[in-house]
Parts: C-alpha cells; sequence; structure tokens
C-alpha cells in the first residue's frame, strides 16, 4: 500500500501552493503515506509495541501486579521453563505440546476442507447463496456458544451423538471428551464445523478473482477438470492459500476456549492449551512474570512456524 | 513507566493528608478504618453502596431481594448489588481494586480471604466486628475463625454450605431399596449399590472433575481422617494414607462398575435428574435447582459415612470491605449496617440453600421450619476449612484437581497420582510463601 503512495505523485505535478522550493514530489508523497499510515501507527504502539516491550521487562521480575514488591529475577522465569522439575516446566510444555497436536490436527482439515467447499460453492446451482450462508453460519456464534452444545452433545454417558449411535446398534460409550484420542477428535471436529466458513467465504473471494479466460484457455489446450484445478485453480489461489495457512495456524495455535468449556482439559490435562494456561498463570493466579515469559516462548515458536511458512511458499513460487 | 506508588505510601500520604480520616496504621501493610457509629443505623450523609457477589444464579435472586429490602428501609443508604460469576470474580475484583475502580463491599469464599487479605484487596475488620459486637459464640466456631489471617479478621462469615447426600427415590425403589431409608454407613453404602447393580443399575455416578468429584474426595479424605494441607499450609498432605484411601474407594466405584467411566461435567447431575442415577453428593445449590424437575422424586440426608469418622466439604461466603484509596468513613459505617443487618436476616437466605453462619439464626425458628437446610446444618461440626494461608486456593487447580480427573478416568493409580500432585504443590505451596512474604 506505501508503495502505491509513493508512485502515485509521478504523475501529478507538484501543487503550486506548497512553495516549499525544490521539495521532491516524491517526498509529499512519502509524507502523505506516513500520514495515513499515522492512525494505526499510533493504535499500534499504544496495543502492541508497548505492551510487547512492557512484557518483556514483566517477564524479568516475579511479578504480581496486586503486590506492592515485584522483586527483580533476571531471567530466571525463563530458565524454570526450561529446568526439569520447576512449578512451570511440566505443565508449561504439556500445555506447548496439547497446542502443538491440536495446531497439527486441525490445520490441515481447516485448509483442504473448505477449498473443497469454495469449489462446490463457486458452481452454479440453484439454493448457491443459501448454502454458502448455511455453511458459513456457525462462524458467527461465539466460542461459548459453540463450546457448550458440542458438550452437551458429545457427553459420553448423557450426550446426543452416543445416544443416537447406540440407536443404530453402533457402540454407544466412546468417550468422546474424556479420552484420548476421541477428546481430540471433537475438538477437531468441532473447531473445523465451527469455523471452515471463514476460510472458505476467503477461498471463495479467491477463487472468483481468477481469470476465467484462463480456464477457457486450459480447455482448449485440452486440460481436463483435475488438471485445471493443478495449474489454473491452485496457482491462482497462491496468495489466497499462504493467507489462510498462516491464519489458520495461528488461529489454532491460540485454542482455548474450546478445550476449556468441551474437554475442560480432561484428562488431566492433556488437552489443556499454551494459551490457557499461560492465561491461568498469568490473569488467574496473577503469576505474570511466568506467564509472559512463557507467552514469549509461544510467540517465538509461531514466529518461526510463520516465517518457515512463508519461506515454503515463496520457494514453491519461484 | 513511572514507578508506581505503594500501596503503604499511599496509605501514609491520605493519612498525612488528614481530611478527617482515622485511618491507624496496624499489622505490616494494612490499615483498619475506624468509624463512628453502633452499626445498627447509619445517620450520616446519603451513600450509594456498591455490593459484589458471584450470586449469579437463583441464590442471586434471594439476595437481591434482601438487598432491595434494606435499601427500601435506610433513608441514607442505597445498596446496588453487581453479580459476576465466581471464577471471573477473583479475577475482577482484585483487578478493580486495585485500579480504584473497586465495589464498597462484597463476598468471598472463605478460603480465598486470606489470598485478598495479603494483596490488599481487603481491609481488616476487627473495628466492624468489634461495633457489631459479633464474638466466636455468636458464629459457628470452625468459620469464625478461619477468618482470621495474621491476626486480623478480614471477613465477617454469612453462611456455610457443605456437600450433602441427595437420593433417587424413584431409582431406590426400582431397585427394590426402601426409599426413605437412605444408607448411611459404608455397609449399607455398598450393599445398596451392590443390589442396585445386579439390577443393571449404575448406582453412584462418580465425576473425575473438581464439581463434584474433587469436592467428594475432600469429604472422604476428612471421613478417613486426613486433611488437604498441613496446619501451617506450608505443605500438601492430601497424598497421605488417608487421601490414598479416599481416592481408592472413588475409583474403585468405577471400576466395579458403580459407576459409569468417563463422565462429563454435570453428567452426574444428569443422569439424577433423569432417573439414571441414586445418589449423588453435591451441595447445597442442588436445593434451588431439583426441585424444578417435574416428577422427580428425592431426598437429601448428610453425607454416608465412608471412612473411619464423619467429615463433609463445606466452603462459606464471607462479607468483606473492600480497600480503597481513600476510604469514606460514611461509607465503612453504611456497610457496617448493612452487614449487621443481613447477617441477622440470614434465615431469608437460609432460603437459598444456605446454612446461616450466626447460631442464633441457626437456632431460630424460623431456619428449623425449613426443610432440608437444618439437615445441612447437622453436618457443621465436621467440616474443615484449608489453613488461612495466601494464594492456598489456587494450589488444588494444578495439582490435585487434575490427579482426582486422571486418578477417576482411570489414567493413573490413586497414590502416584497424588503423590505427583503433591509434589508440584508443595512447590507452590513453597513459592507462594516467599512471594506474599515480601508483601
Amino acid at each position: 500500500m506505501a508503495s502505491q503512495g509513493i508512485e502515485q505523485p509521478h504523475v501529478q505535478r507538484p501543487r503550486g501552493k506548497t512553495s516549499s522550493g525544490g521539495r521532491n514530489p516524491a517526498d509529499a508523497g512519502a509524507l502523505t503515506a506516513y500520514l495515513f499510515m499515522a492512525p494505526y501507527l499510533v493504535l499500534f504502539t499504544i496495543f502492541i509495541l508497548i505492551p510487547v516491550v512492557f512484557g518483556i521487562w514483566i517477564s524479568l521480575h516475579n511479578w504480581d501486579p496486586l503486590l506492592p514488591v515485584r522483586p527483580w529475577v533476571g531471567l530466571q522465569n525463563y530458565v524454570d521453563l526450561f529446568t526439569p522439575g520447576s512449578t512451570t516446566f511440566g505443565p508449561f510444555w504439556q500445555s506447548m505440546e496439547a497446542t502443538g497436536k491440536f495446531t497439527l490436527y486441525s490445520v490441515p482439515l481447516l485448509v483442504v476442507i473448505p477449498l473443497l467447499l469454495a469449489l462446490m460453492l463457486n458452481q452454479e446451482f440453484r439454493g448457491r447463496n443459501f448454502f454458502r450462508a448455511v455453511y458459513f453460519a456457525p462462524y458467527v456464534l461465539g466460542v461459548a456458544v459453540v463450546g457448550i452444545l458440542w458438550r452437551f452433545l458429545l457427553s459420553p454417558k448423557a450426550g446426543l451423538v452416543n445416544y443416537y449411535l447406540g440407536t443404530l446398534g453402533l457402540p454407544d460409550n466412546i468417550p468422546w471428551i474424556t479420552d484420548l484420542p476421541w477428546a481430540w477428535i471433537s475438538l477437531v471436529g468441532a473447531t473445523v464445523w465451527w469455523t471452515l466458513g471463514f476460510n472458505a467465504v476467503i477461498y471463495l473471494a479467491g477463487l472468483q478473482d481468477i481469470d476465467p479466460a484462463l480456464y477457457d484457455a486450459a480447455k482448449v489446450d485440452g486440460a481436463n477438470r483435475w488438471q485445471r484445478f493443478l495449474h489454473v485453480t491452485l496457482p491462482g489461489l497462491r496468495p489466497v492459500l499462504l493467507f489462510v495457512v498462516t491464519v489458520t495456524i495461528l488461529a489454532s495455535a491460540n485454542m482455548f476456549g474450546q478445550s476449556y468449556i468441551i474437554t475442560k482439559g480432561a484428562p488431566g490435562e492433556e488437552t489443556k492449551t499454551a494459551i490457557w494456561y499461560i492465561a491461568e498463570q498469568g490473569l488467574r493466579f496473577f503469576k505474570m512474570g511466568p506467564a509472559a515469559a512463557m507467552s514469549y516462548v509461544l510467540a517465538l515458536a509461531l514466529a518461526v512456524v510463520s516465517v518457515t511458512n512463508f519461506a515454503l511458499f515463496r520457494y514453491r513460487g519461484d | 513507566m513511572g514507578r508506581r506508588v505503594t500501596r503503604q505510601e499511599f496509605l501514609l500520604m491520605s493519612a498525612g493528608a488528614g481530611a478527617g480520616l482515622a485511618m491507624a496504621g496496624c499489622g505490616g501493610s494494612q490499615s483498619s478504618v475506624q468509624t463512628a457509629g453502633s452499626g445498627k443505623s447509619y445517620n450520616g450523609p446519603k451513600v450509594d453502596l456498591a455490593f459484589w457477589n458471584g450470586f449469579t444464579s437463583d441464590d442471586g435472586d434471594y439476595m437481591r431481594k434482601l438487598v432491595e429490602e434494606f435499601s427500601s428501609q435506610q433513608k441514607n443508604i442505597n445498596v446496588s448489588m453487581h453479580t459476576v460469576i465466581w471464577e471471573t470474580y477473583y479475577q475482577q475484583v482484585p483487578s478493580a481494586v486495585t485500579a480504584g475502580k473497586g465495589p464498597d463491599l462484597g463476598i468471598m469464599h472463605i478460603d480465598q480471604l486470606p489470598t485478598n487479605a495479603a494483596r490488599g484487596v481487603v481491609i481488616p475488620l476487627d473495628d466492624v466486628a468489634n461495633t457489631l459486637n459479633l464474638k466466636e459464640k455468636d458464629f459457628f466456631p470452625v468459620v469464625w475463625n478461619a477468618g482470621v489471617y495474621n491476626g486480623h479478621r478480614y471477613g465477617i462469615p454469612l453462611d456455610i454450605h457443605p456437600l450433602g447426600f441427595y437420593y433417587n427415590k424413584g431409582v431406590m425403589e426400582k431397585a427394590g431399596l426402601d426409599p426413605n431409608k437412605p444408607p448411611q454407613t459404608k455397609d449399607d453404602y455398598m450393599a445398596a449399590l451392590e443390589q442396585m447393580k445386579s439390577k443393571g443399575i449404575q448406582g453412584h455416578w462418580m465425576s473425575p472433575l473438581l464439581f463434584t468429584g474433587g469436592l467428594t474426595f475432600d469429604a472422604l479424605l476428612y471421613q478417613f481422617g486426613g486433611l488437604l494441607y498441613g496446619e501451617n499450609g506450608t505443605d500438601a498432605t492430601f497424598n497421605s494414607q488417608e487421601g490414598v484411601d479416599a481416592l481408592t474407594w472413588m475409583v474403585d466405584l468405577v471400576k466395579e462398575g458403580y459407576s459409569p467411566k468417563n463422565l462429563a461435567q454435570d453428567d452426574e447431575l444428569t443422569a439424577f435428574e433423569n432417573d439414571k442415577n441414586a445418589f449423588m453428593w453435591n451441595g447445597i445449590w442442588m436445593l434451588l435447582e431439583l426441585p424444578k424437575i417435574k416428577g422427580l422424586e428425592w431426598g437429601m440426608t448428610p453425607l454416608p459415612q465412608i471412612g473411619s469418622q464423619k467429615g463433609a466439604w463445606a466452603n462459606s461466603h464471607n462479607f468483606v470491605i473492600m480497600n480503597k484509596r481513600g476510604q469514606d468513613p460514611n461509607k465503612v459505617a453504611a456497610s457496617k449496617v448493612f452487614i449487621s443487618w443481613v447477617s441477622q436476616r440470614s434465615a431469608e437466605w437460609a432460603k437459598a440453600g444456605q446454612v446461616p453462619a450466626r447460631e442464633k439464626v441457626r437456632e431460630s425458628q424460623e431456619f428449623k421450619s425449613l426443610k432440608w437446610q437444618p439437615i445441612f446444618a447437622k453436618e457443621l461440626p465436621y467440616v474443615h476449612f484449608t489453613p488461612p494461608v495466601p494464594g492456598i486456593a489456587d494450589v488444588r487447580y494444578e495439582t490435585l484437581d487434575p490427579a482426582i480427573n486422571e486418578a477417576v478416568l482411570l489414567k493413573k493409580e490413586p497414590e502416584a497420582a497424588l503423590d505427583e500432585a503433591a509434589k508440584q504443590a508443595d512447590q507452590l505451596l513453597k513459592e507462594n510463601k516467599q512471594k506474599y512474604q515480601g508483601a
């Protein structure tokens, strides 16, 4: 966006009134760009930059916002995270593992299923808008609604899912939300049902951006459906795909509400995710220091994943 | 960031500013507010009191009614009540108080008092107790004494709410048991479960979660003669032999098939309400819940004795006054009147299922004429609370509760689960001690 702001003045004449001598029109363009960015920059500084720096400061203390004394502990909070036997080591890495598993299980499904859905919803058929709305509908629900809904449905003993499985003569004692791997299947399933509409809409917009002439040209060259998908649709979707993959990974890595409500972390704390553990330590037990340190470790891990992701797409792109 | 003014400095400044505030420093970082007035009536200028609590369910209606009645009787005091669910409450109140946006008074559970006292969220109420002339003998002693931390009183007890034994008469009848004779001893209890099992009924659904599995564990631990923590609150003792016995009994109910495996939150209740579960150990809050179910035939007694002695989990709601910058003595005086009034009217509050902490109210005809609450009151002699140590209420969430969860879900042996949890709990207690020592 910034580059557009700089290029535009080339076709304009310098405004006569601003008699700032030999001022380069490109400078005025840069100023315009900065001015346009300023409102966001202010918000970014207040709500992202300052908290990020302040968070590092917090992570170097034994920081309880409600106590007058917040002793400096240096890197101890970080050291603890990497020292087996400390109070945070076990639970934190268990929660990181839970987050990692959930991301690993959910992202492929959330990338592929919405794409297939978008391809279908991009066809011409009666009631297309209705189905587009249907698949997007769950996304408008809050996590609390989704969570409680699925908890009721999946409750192993009192839930509807097992009840109907039983009436069909299938096993009716599947521990959907109390044992592994079922708890992950339930959490991933509920999340896919809940959020696939969002990714589908993004894909749909991407699909509509692909020039129909390309499909026609491919057809003329004798490409079949699959080849058209492989050589026209997928390359056309590359930027959209990068966006969807990145955003989905981050969203999955931020999972908290679903396991908090549906499984309550059970069995034990196997499905307690990193964000949940961090929020609990920081905002419930007010152990802000360790919580802040954990946030940076998590953020670093996510940054590595995102950079790898970008690099992979670029590599494939070249 | 500029350095924040500490609480002591702030109080010193406000004391220095005079302003008619008599804030006498007493005991470390705390200040007790002393005000005139008998606590019976209030004649000062008109004040609005913000009163926060976690009575978000039907119990809130009963408290709101009391608050409204009080406000309508008082010329110069208006109390406005605000409810937040308890879990959020203990996050919001401390933050709000620190930010200077807290309420004037509130309710806190007994095990939360030391934490909030150490954090300076609530102020000592020794003077309030004095003006209102409240003594140990006016209350149930265990709960009265548990409101003291570091030599100061921080809570005025409102109620005690123990765990009770609910039984589904319909299910008992179906299994050929006498629905009017709920088992009270271990032998009778096991015999009843066995008889139901022979009829294909799983009679005691054992929850793997804090509600109600964790509460059941506490009750059993007390019954076997154990306690959650050592007397000083510096070490976890829930992995004692008594603790292992308690958890083993719970796990065996699942292993022997008296309870289904893999229960989720509230499954035991849903099953009870739908005539699938016969026995349920649950809190007083069921008293407002169960009558809503049409056609459900149920009864309630004190918990059966499974261990070597009687024992029950319980908690208690206490009035607290929040630490405000520049405490308004008029508001404190008005708060006293409110606390005293509600405390005396707690028979009304008992209708929400609670057992009043106040002796006189418990002995009143009004309370005794209630159907179930006096039965809960019978459990008072053998309830236990955790030692008054800051941070102790949080420890179990990260240690004991996951251990119970894994054991009842048959993922881990009770002893191994408890030992591991106790090790982590000991460390957390040690960290807490260091942390709050500096406070």
